[in-house]
């Protein structure tokens, strides 16, 4: 899959590399959020849980279609979604940190990540790309709301029972040292930038961090030291996780490669 | 995705169900009688409410247990066409047995109860969902055959004499269209796929077609209180007359799928108008609801896992509406103070 | 198993600018918010409304059906509340 690649210039290359970066983590995130199906505390959560998916589904299925189109190999969204292996895989790696059947594990990585999305997809409405623009402009509305839902449910379980408070709290700790990742800068991002296609990763932290102030202080949180931050995924460096998440959905495609579904 | 024609069975003598002759009972007779609907604050006998509590619930639990066996293929769904319409599918079946749960609670009962008689295993659910779905056919085939079934048995139940059953199954109806499209779209597109798939096809028909006669529950020679049910007008349709209508219109969709059904005795009866079919094993059925199904256990161990999982987290909730609720009084009273 | 359930609201939509809310069903939430974006994501996953009310089911004080003659029926024949009891001739127009 990577030999078509040399067709691409420069900048077809680095706006295909970001168009997955997007889209893996919508892939992945919703991939994780389907997990949850049928085994939601309520069934009230199972529909709002799936309601976040088909989103995240809905988002990646428009930017790799976008993407297979710059990158002009011929792939759709399937292939280059169910045909690329880990290490090709550009998501970030809070996103395809498991869910442990702990919802505390599920809301913090949410919220984290919604945080973050709502700034990008709100910068992505000024994107010089006027595809990825359209993009974010339908994006937005759904981030706009998950970020609501993740919030809220911060604050519920920070602030409800003391064991819901040290499972959140717990979760959070945890998954802290992935967030720095979300704001790396390198070249592809650099050259986003520049070309006026995204918005620099370190301009979102500002807004970022003073969600995740306002939204921990009314669930009684405490905001974790930034320690060492994990890092990688946006390279294709990922932890053991995203292959077992591979496995299981490239799994048809893998096994039937003459196949349509 | 469906009720079950499991009816009370055979020596249940928990409900109820002789016709009494007071004036309330002749009174509540005749409005049926006019197909007057019966709303919850209404007077209503108790074998009627109890049946109705025991019908409306079996078939919310059928719902919730029935996101299982296809809640099993989300993570390996072939395409993201495909993945999003099971995940749709899959919230329609929570949003549904939702409706139910809540049809229900009109009848004094608490989701909280039904929930428990679920989880212990004193409730019924549709017998069809105890199967394994071991191929992505599966998911083909418990939308084409099961939900296709599910909507002989619901259609009907629109005109139910209890109000906010009928509201519940109109809405039902109306989004499940798209279920038995999208299962025979999954079926159509295997059957002239590859030779594998068109071999996962007929290997899913071949599972799924009795249990999916099953659904509609026992013959009606063997399903004693049927007649009650009739008359209360909870039930429109009898067990083996939708079962003929499902049979009748499904064989011509295996034909068009070239597909073979899994049944040397079923052929086309030109004086009946109907197709003729072979006898269903009973035995199964039996055993199946008895909770002797090849995946009964499976499907209760984790019901109640994701209960038992979610417990701190329905306990936060309250917990912490609570304390709102306290802040904004005493701020009240603070205001009042001043 | 004294697990104690989250509050029941009913729901009503508005299913577009002009119309009245309606009554769509009920649900289970912790407080009111969740109850809004339970509604939401239960009750208008199709499009089926651009306004949601969600209400504690405990709120509602509903008529009793044993009231329904003495509420109800004294309408009936106070027919003098339609227009259709007063003739005017068929030559009179605009009214």
């Amino acid at each position: 899959m990577t030999a078509d690649t040399e067709k691409m210039t420069p900048e077809q290359q680095a706006l295909f590399d970001y168009l997955l970066r997007l889209g893996d983590n919508a892939v992945v995130l919703s991939h994780r959020l389907g997990e949850w199906c049928g085994h939601a505390p309520v069934l009230e959560e199972d529909i709002a849980l799936i309601n976040v998916a088909l989103d995240l589904l809905g988002q990646a299925r428009s930017i790799m279609t976008y993407a297979g189109e710059v990158e002009g190999a011929g792939h759709d969204e399937d292939a280059l979604v169910y045909r690329r292996d880990g290490f090709d895989y550009r998501n970030v790696l809070l996103v395809e940190q498991p869910n442990e059947e702990n919802f505390a594990v599920a809301i913090v990585r949410q919220f984290l990540f919604d945080a973050w999305h709502y700034e990008l997809q709100t910068a992505l409405l000024q994107s010089s790309d006027a595809r990825l623009a359209a993009i974010a402009a339908k994006s937005v509305k759904e981030v706009t709301y998950h970020l609501r839902h993740s919030s809220e449910w911060m604050v519920r379980l920070g602030d409800g029972t003391a064991e819901s408070h040290g499972r959140v709290q717990e979760a959070l700790d945890d998954l802290w040292r992935f967030s720095g990742e979300l704001f790396e800068a390198d070249a592809v991002e650099e050259r986003m930038a520049a070309a006026g296609i995204g918005p620099h990763p370190q301009s979102l932290y500002a807004a970022w961090s003073e969600t995740v102030d306002r939204v921990l202080a009314e669930a009684t949180l405490s905001r974790p030291e930034d320690g060492w931050m994990q890092s990688g995924g946006r390279n294709g460096r990922h932890g053991e996780h995203l292959g077992f998440i591979l496995a299981e959905m490239q799994f048809l495609q893998r096994a039937y490669p003459d196949a349509r579904w | 995705m469906y009720t079950q024609g499991l009816d009370v069975q055979k020596g249940d003598v928990s409900i109820p169900l002789e016709q009494g002759d007071s004036e309330l009972e002749r009174r509540f007779q005749a409005k049926i009688d006019a197909d007057e609907k019966i709303e919850p604050k209404d007077w209503m006998p108790e074998g009627y409410r109890k049946t109705l509590v025991r019908q409306i619930s079996q078939h919310a639990h059928s719902e919730v247990v029935g996101m299982l066996p296809e809640g099993n293929w989300i993570t390996r769904a072939p395409s993201l066409r495909r993945k999003a319409a099971l995940l749709a599918k899959i919230q329609d079946e929570a949003g549904h047995g939702l409706y139910l749960y809540s049809a229900c609670e009109t009848l004094n009962v608490s989701r909280q109860e039904l929930v428990d008689q679920l989880l212990e295993g004193k409730a019924k659910y549709s017998s069809i969902f105890n199967y394994p779905s071991t191929t992505w056919a599966d998911i083909g085939a418990i939308g084409w055959l099961v939900d296709g079934a599910a909507i002989m048995n619901q259609v009907p139940l629109q005109r139910c004499s209890y109000g906010p059953y009928s509201r519940a199954m109109i809405r039902i109806c109306k989004e499940e269209s798209f279920h038995q499209r999208q299962g025979y779209e999954i079926m159509l597109t295997l059957a002239r796929g590859t030779a594998a798939q068109k071999r996962m096809a007929q290997d899913a028909l071949n599972r799924w077609w009795w249990p999916s006669l099953m659904m509609f529950g026992p013959n009606d020679k063997d399903s004693p209180h049927s007649a009650q049910s009739m008359r209360w007008k909870i039930k429109r349709v009898s067990n083996d007359e939708l079962r003929q209508k499902f049979v009748d219109v499904t064989v011509p969709q295996a034909d068009f799928l070239g597909l073979t059904m899994p049944d040397p005795a079923l052929r086309w009866n030109a004086g009946s108008g109907h197709y003729d079919f072979g006898e269903i094993d009973w035995e199964e059925f039996k055993q199946v609801l008895q909770g002797n199904g090849p995946c009964n256990r499976e499907r209760m161990r984790d019901r109640n896992r994701a209960h038992e999982r979610g417990r701190w987290v329905r306990e936060a909730a309250l917990a912490h509406a609570e304390k709102r609720r306290a802040r904004a009084a005493a701020q009240t009273t603070a205001v009042a103070a001043e | 198993m004294s697990e104690r359930d989250w509050p029941l609201w009913e729901v009503f939509i508005r299913a577009k600018a002009g119309l009245a809310h309606k009554h769509a069903g009920s649900l289970h939430a912790a407080d009111a918010q969740m109850a809004l974006e339970n509604a939401r994501d239960v009750y208008t996953r199709r499009g089926e409304g651009v306004s949601l009310w969600v209400v504690p089911s405990t709120a509602i004080t509903a008529s009793d059906p044993e009231d329904k003659e003495a509420f109800f029926e004294p309408t009936g024949d106070k027919i003098y509340r339609h227009p259709t009891f007063y003739e005017i001739p068929e030559d009179v127009k605009n009214i």
